[in-house]
């Protein structure tokens, strides 16, 4: 039942599985005495019994699931159904890039290679919920854009849970490299179609050669009864683009990790976020930009709108080591409260090693700019929809960097239907 | 249309305006001027409504109702329109956007159905003539990255769409060269009728050689101390604002 299945007992998938196992097996399920999960709680998870393997496969028709694609365009598609890849749902490619999944991946000698260089490679073998991954995950999606290479379109990687079961523990595994001078798009989102418990754990690793680029975007507006746990890991080479754009809009609990280690000069890291929460969310951003090398940039801006009584966390590490001269590190994280209940934690967590560096952050927390909202009220708007008409201002500007204007525009409408206020146009 | 009468109003503990006596009647161009921190743009705010300031004492009224415990939005309903010396950025929200939700709430609080489309295509075009806009000026997000004579035109052309009863513009000539300051004075020269009033808020004279006010009135330390007709502009340009000081207040 995992990706290996048909794969040569001597391989070294083996031995990975098997020292995860063992750290996990040494570390066990975070818990909140560790400063990294002081404001995220798995207890209440962890008293679940999820089930891991599902009984049976479930099929969804197109119809049931195509609001969770982006249908305006065409894309590739990669869609897992309760952790099993449907292959009616999806659309793959070998077209001169490798667009499919781990397990067919594994199964062929050239792409095996490959694997062997890179899986588990920038994914860190200590952080528990990693190593839970690398040692159970059973499928993934596989990525592969040689040298000089872009697909000809997005890349959607969509993970529904049917509620077939009635708890749900999915752990998906994706392997993306992206070779010299190629680019590629992804929008990664996982979905659960029913209101029982469903937990996902994903690991990603995403590996940028010299000069490429690539555009990841995590849409998240998931249901009341489902967590996600990701981990990102991305390595990055010269002068090569990478921008992650998290919507955090919806879950129950979400833990986004995200860790970018730049192994080479000229690299330009991107890491941006929208939440937007209500109920009892909560959203536990946590960011890691490691410089490793002189000459780089990264860049990271985060808003957050706070209702009801969820809460938030925004955790934003950077590391310049002493090599790592003239970088150029910026990190912004703004929010929002719009109800006394809701609770937010920001923290920059700086260590700087190099003496020649530009590095800024800062974080704010506040209400609604008054000055702002009289501006608005003279136009004859009213209180409410003057609130939502600046939160949504708030919001939007990290959707300038958004290369998808169809994305956009989706991304644009769930900010609007989410802050509930008649904006009174068009988007 | 409006009458003021011997208005006073704080912000925090600071007294800023101190009794001020006002009357606007339709039809008229009132110039009101004097030095930085008289109390012109208190006066301008606190017309529109501005929760910040605390009236203490007199009232405000507009079309004979008093207006101490109307929401700003309800009094841009009933037609009052403050163009601001310093706007205020909203992005992602477009200049054509943001006058659709401005009008279409205007509508709704009178009870009636959106513009049609048609009809707010139609207007916007007009107006932007009017006041020499480019179309792609429309759609960029309001006041984002707009020049300081691009938002003031802004203003007017927000003006210009929401067609008030009486119109306050703060400060509007400052930021503007020669040529804005001439489209922006022919616009609301254009928009002026018999039915509408409009107040000028200005540091300069130079305004006022483009709007031709009927009335000019001094403020000094939260009150008018002096009103006149346009030659009492010519003689401050003159004079500048220091005999203020000097003279003792009648």
């Amino acid at each position: 039942m995992a990706f290996e299945n048909n794969v040569d007992m001597d391989h070294p998938i083996h031995d990975i599985r098997s020292e995860a196992i063992k750290n996990f097996e040494t570390k066990g399920f975070p818990s909140k005495k560790e400063e990294a999960w002081k404001y995220t709680s798995l207890n209440s998870l962890q008293k679940i019994d999820f089930s891991i393997f599902p009984k049976e496969e479930n099929a969804l028709e197109y119809h049931q699931v195509k609001k969770y694609f982006l249908h305006e365009i065409d894309t590739y598609k990669i869609v897992f159904i309760d952790g099993i890849y449907s292959s009616y749902l999806s659309e793959t490619t070998h077209d001169g890039v490798d667009i499919c999944l781990m397990s067919s991946a594994l199964t062929k000698p050239m792409y095996q290679q490959v694997i062997d260089v890179y899986f588990n490679k920038v994914a860190s073998k200590e952080e528990s919920l990693t190593t839970l991954n690398t040692a159970f995950s059973r499928e993934g999606a596989y990525i592969y854009i040689p040298k000089n290479k872009a697909p000809k379109k997005p890349v959607e990687i969509l993970h529904f849970a049917t509620g077939n079961e009635a708890t749900l523990m999915l752990q998906p595994r994706n392997l993306i490299i992206v070779e010299e001078n190629a680019e590629l798009q992804v929008i990664e989102r996982h979905q659960s179609l029913t209101s029982n418990e469903v937990l996902t754990n994903c690991v990603t690793e995403i590996f940028a050669a010299k000069n490429a680029i690539v555009d990841y975007y995590k849409v998240q507006n998931d249901t009341k009864k489902a967590s996600l746990i990701d981990n990102t890991y991305i390595a990055q080479k010269d002068k090569s683009v990478v921008k992650v754009h998290t919507f955090s809009f919806g879950g129950k609990l979400t833990r986004n990790n995200l860790n970018f280690y730049q192994n080479g000069e000229h690299i330009d890291s991107t890491l941006k976020g929208v939440t937007i929460l209500g109920e009892k969310q909560h959203v536990d951003h946590h960011t890691l930009v490691h410089h490793q090398q002189p000459n780089c940039e990264s860049h990271q801006d985060y808003k957050g709108i706070y209702g009801e009584r969820s809460t938030g966390v925004f955790n934003g590490k950077i590391i310049v080591d002493k090599i790592a001269q003239k970088t150029n590190a910026f990190q912004q994280n703004n929010n929002v409260l719009i109800s006394d209940q809701a609770t937010i934690n920001t923290k920059p967590q700086l260590e700087i090693f190099a003496d020649d560096v530009k590095c800024s952050h800062g974080c704010t927390i506040g209400q609604l700019d008054e000055d702002a909202m009289f501006y608005l009220q003279s136009r004859g708007i009213p209180r409410k929809e003057a609130t939502g008409l600046l939160m949504y201002a708030f919001a939007n500007n990290v959707l300038e960097s958004v290369r998808l204007p169809e994305l956009k525009q989706r991304i644009n409408k769930l900010i609007a239907t989410k802050l509930g206020v008649r904006l009174g146009f068009d988007l | 249309m409006l009458k003021i009468k011997d208005l006073h109003a704080r912000v925090e503990d600071k007294e800023i305006l101190k009794g001020i006596n006002l009357e606007v009647k339709p039809g008229e161009v009132h110039a009101i001027m004097g030095p930085n921190g008289s109390g012109k743009s208190t006066l301008a705010s606190v017309i529109a409504g501005k929760e910040d300031f605390e009236i203490t004492k007199g009232t405000i009224l507009f079309e004979g109702e008093e207006l101490d415990e109307v929401a700003p939005e309800e009094r841009a309903h009933k037609g009052i329109f403050l163009s601001f010396q310093y706007p205020v950025e909203i992005p992602g929200v477009s200049v054509t956007n943001f006058m659709k939700t401005a009008i279409n709430e205007s509508r709704k609080a009178h009870g009636k159905e959106d513009m049609p489309a048609s009809k707010m295509l139609k207007l916007i075009r007009e107006k932007s003539e009017l006041l020499d806009i480019d179309r792609k000026f429309l759609s960029r997000s309001l006041n984002e990255g707009f020049s300081g004579g691009e938002k003031k035109r802004n203003e007017i052309f927000q003006m210009a769409m929401l067609e008030p009863k009486l119109a306050i513009l703060d400060e509007t000539d400052s930021g503007l060269d020669i040529d804005a300051l001439r489209i922006v004075a022919n616009g609301v020269n254009k928009l002026k009728s018999k039915d509408n009033a409009v107040i000028l808020i200005t540091h300069y004279q130079r305004l006022l050689e483009y709007i031709i006010p009927d009335f000019v009135h001094v403020i000094h330390d939260g009150k008018i101390v002096k009103s006149g007709t346009k030659e009492l502009a010519l003689e401050l340009e003159e004079k500048g604002y220091d005999w203020l000081k000097k003279e003792p207040v009648v």
